[in-house]
């Protein structure tokens, strides 16, 4: 019951920092007028945006080494479970070969650096998610500021937005997590899950909510920027428009808002 | 009616016994999955559905069947049909019901399927795929009991069954058309991505349900003293005739276009299903015997004369199930996961608790259906 209530009141003040209505239903930004509203006060430290994105400068990559602290604050921050079983495996950030990442942009005539390195991959936090179309419930909904969420407590386990995601960024619980995840490793401020529900990266709704940067824009040592896409001062447009930027499988229209530099 | 149901002969009794064992057995299986997660089955990260989602797949095309008597008897005034409507309506019925369990064994949090209603989404198909599949449960079943009655009584059906007879027609087609569009509007499945998928989920559907219902029809003949009659049973085998014979053809359209195009997105997943991909080919087997499978039965169900005989024809309808059974009961729906959007390839094989869930289900259908076909048998021989 806490880890539910916090994570609305979590959605709900991250919501609000949208600017957008004084009041919000944080259950579903996209949807209609439903269920009761929560009345949440709006922190005042809270980063907000009109569409959040990213910047991943892959230049600052060297090997895959250089993605582990990354990719161990988010498991970390996130209750993620290690399990034995790849089938089982629980993924946010993690890394893929530019082939995998990038398939229907790689040549064998790269240069022997893109084939060398580790990109990291996550939840792209379409402008026009398939997922939240296809979630018969609205347990995945977008929030005004572009973050695509998940509402553990909504989701049936169908995972049609397992199919529909063009990402492979969905994960769902084949088994209870809770006994996976490592014990030095635990936080208590963000809530586990239970077998049977989706999951996903949340652009670290709840850290921008207090007014903290996703945990691995901090933990990247300046190779990945986090900002407003809508603000044409924020760092995030200014690497956009000084280098030539790549996002995953653009043709789809899915709009995906996080950008690759090569 | 239902009555007729409860009486029977031992072998009738026995019968209903082994199903409820078996119903016991899966629902055991159940109770573990349900426990545990859906870490029991062969799903992983990468083939999220597998052999339940295809079961459903495949079971929404068996209560095709229905429609396929209903159009020539109610719409074409084809007399014949009259007679065996019926087995088709409530072979629709208990295919149905299947498909809705297939779905929800298929949920990691069963006990919350109702937020589909009380949320309801129009922009999910799947919110769609619920309102079609239990709308076309009960328009069977009021329009079966209510026909079959009247048949008993010696009177007309009353006139308000007409309207929902004419209603189920649509309806029928629109239970594929929305399955169809559960997997055909998804960005990034390449082998789903296709404007053909409903057509050829209807054609594979009026093939495989009408050669279901040729195999129920001979089976009832041998059992009870009700004759569906020659005439039906060949009018039936022309309707799967035609209806193999456009899967096939709508298959072949879709090799030609994935393969002509050479578009990778669109042809690996049929490598993978009929060459294996990366040292990959689990299915491959599988599909080519569906293939033949298939052609075997064009063959003999094109010759006039090998159509028919009964002995060949109840093999072309073997052949015609077995292989449509195939074609959408395992490589439809693994086939469009491997390879996974990242192009890795994941395999999936279903894992033993899985298959006994799978036939358990298969079980609670042939137990409505027995149910069903015991008491429209009773009052046919009743009435005869």
């Amino acid at each position: 019951m806490e880890s539910r209530r916090s994570f609305l009141k979590i959605a709900g003040i991250s919501a609000l920092g949208a600017g957008m209505h004084p009041t919000l239903n944080a259950f579903a930004s996209g949807g209609s007028d439903e269920g009761s509203k929560a009345v949440v006060k709006r922190n005042k430290e809270a980063l907000t945006a009109v569409r959040w994105g990213m910047v991943i400068d892959t230049r600052k990559f060297h090997s895959e080494k250089d993605l582990e602290p990354i990719i161990k604050a988010c498991d970390k921050i996130h209750n993620i479970p290690e399990f034995e079983n790849k089938d089982h495996e629980i993924k946010w950030i993690w890394g893929e070969e530019f082939k995998h990442a990038f398939p229907e942009k790689d040549s064998e005539f790269l240069p022997d650096k893109v084939h060398h390195i580790s990109f990291p991959v996550l939840c792209n936090h379409c402008e026009n998610p398939p997922c939240v179309r296809a979630c018969p419930t609205k347990a995945t909904f977008k929030r005004e500021d572009g973050i695509v969420l998940m509402d553990f407590h909504r989701c049936i386990g169908c995972r049609f937005c397992m199919a529909a995601c063009p990402y492979g960024s969905r994960s769902f619980n084949f088994r209870d997590p809770r006994p996976f995840i490592p014990e030095d490793n635990k936080n208590q401020e963000f809530p586990t899950r239970m077998k049977g529900v989706v999951e996903k990266c949340n652009f670290c709704a709840e850290r921008l909510a207090v007014g903290k940067l996703p945990a691995c824009v901090e933990a990247s040592n300046g190779a990945i920027a986090f900002g407003d896409l809508d603000d044409p001062a924020s760092d995030v447009r200014k690497l956009l428009s000084a280098n030539y930027t790549i996002q995953r499988k653009q043709a789809l229209g899915t709009e995906p808002s996080v950008f690759y530099i090569v | 009616m239902l009555e007729f149901a409860f009486k029977g002969s031992n072998k009738y009794y026995a019968w209903i016994v082994a199903l409820l064992g078996i119903i016991g057995i899966g629902a055991g299986f159940y109770f573990w999955q349900l426990v545990f997660g859906l870490g029991i089955t062969g799903m992983s990260r990468d083939v999220s559905w597998g052999f339940y989602i295809a079961q459903f797949t495949f079971l929404v095309g068996v209560a095709a069947s229905a429609v396929m008597l209903v159009i020539p008897y109610y719409l074409h005034n084809y007399k014949a049909f009259g007679k065996i409507t019926v087995l088709g309506e409530f072979l629709a019925v208990s295919s149905v019901l299947m498909c809705i369990l297939f779905i929800f064994v298929d949920l990691g949090q069963p006990m919350r399927v109702l937020n589909v209603i009380l949320h309801p989404t129009p922009n999910s198909m799947l919110f769609w795929d619920m309102i079609v599949l239990n709308g076309y449960l009960f328009l069977n079943i009021i329009i079966g009991w209510k026909v079959l009655e009247a048949e008993r009584n010696g009177v007309h059906a009353p006139s308000w069954v007409k309207p929902l007879i004419y209603l189920s027609v649509p309806w029928a087609v629109s239970i594929h058309t929305v399955t169809a569009f559960l997997y055909c509007g998804l960005p990034g499945r390449g082998f789903w991505l296709t404007a053909i998928l409903a057509p050829r989920f209807l054609s594979s559907a009026f093939a495989a349900g009408p050669s279901l219902l040729i195999l129920l029809c001979l089976f009832v003949r041998r059992i009870s003293k009700f004759d569906p009659g020659r005439e039906q049973i060949q009018s039936l085998s022309k309707i799967v005739t035609y209806a193999i014979i456009l899967n096939v053809f709508f298959l072949l359209c879709e090799v030609f276009v994935a393969v002509y195009s050479n578009i990778p997105e669109h042809m690996d997943h049929l490598k993978y299903l009929f060459f294996g991909l990366h040292g990959h080919n689990a299915l491959v087997p599988w599909m080519w015997t569906s293939m033949a499978l298939m052609l075997l039965a064009i063959v003999l169900l094109v010759i006039p004369a090998t159509r028919q005989h009964e002995g060949i024809l109840t093999v072309a309808c073997l052949a015609v199930f077995a292989g449509t059974w195939i074609d959408k009961g395992l490589g439809m729906i693994a086939g469009g996961f491997v390879p996974n959007p990242l192009h890795h390839v994941n395999e999936y094989v279903p894992t033993f608790p899985e298959i006994m869930i799978a036939v358990g289900i298969y079980a609670t259908g042939f137990l409505v259906l027995t149910a069903f076909y015991k008491m429209a048998i009773t009052v046919k021989e009743e009435v005869a």
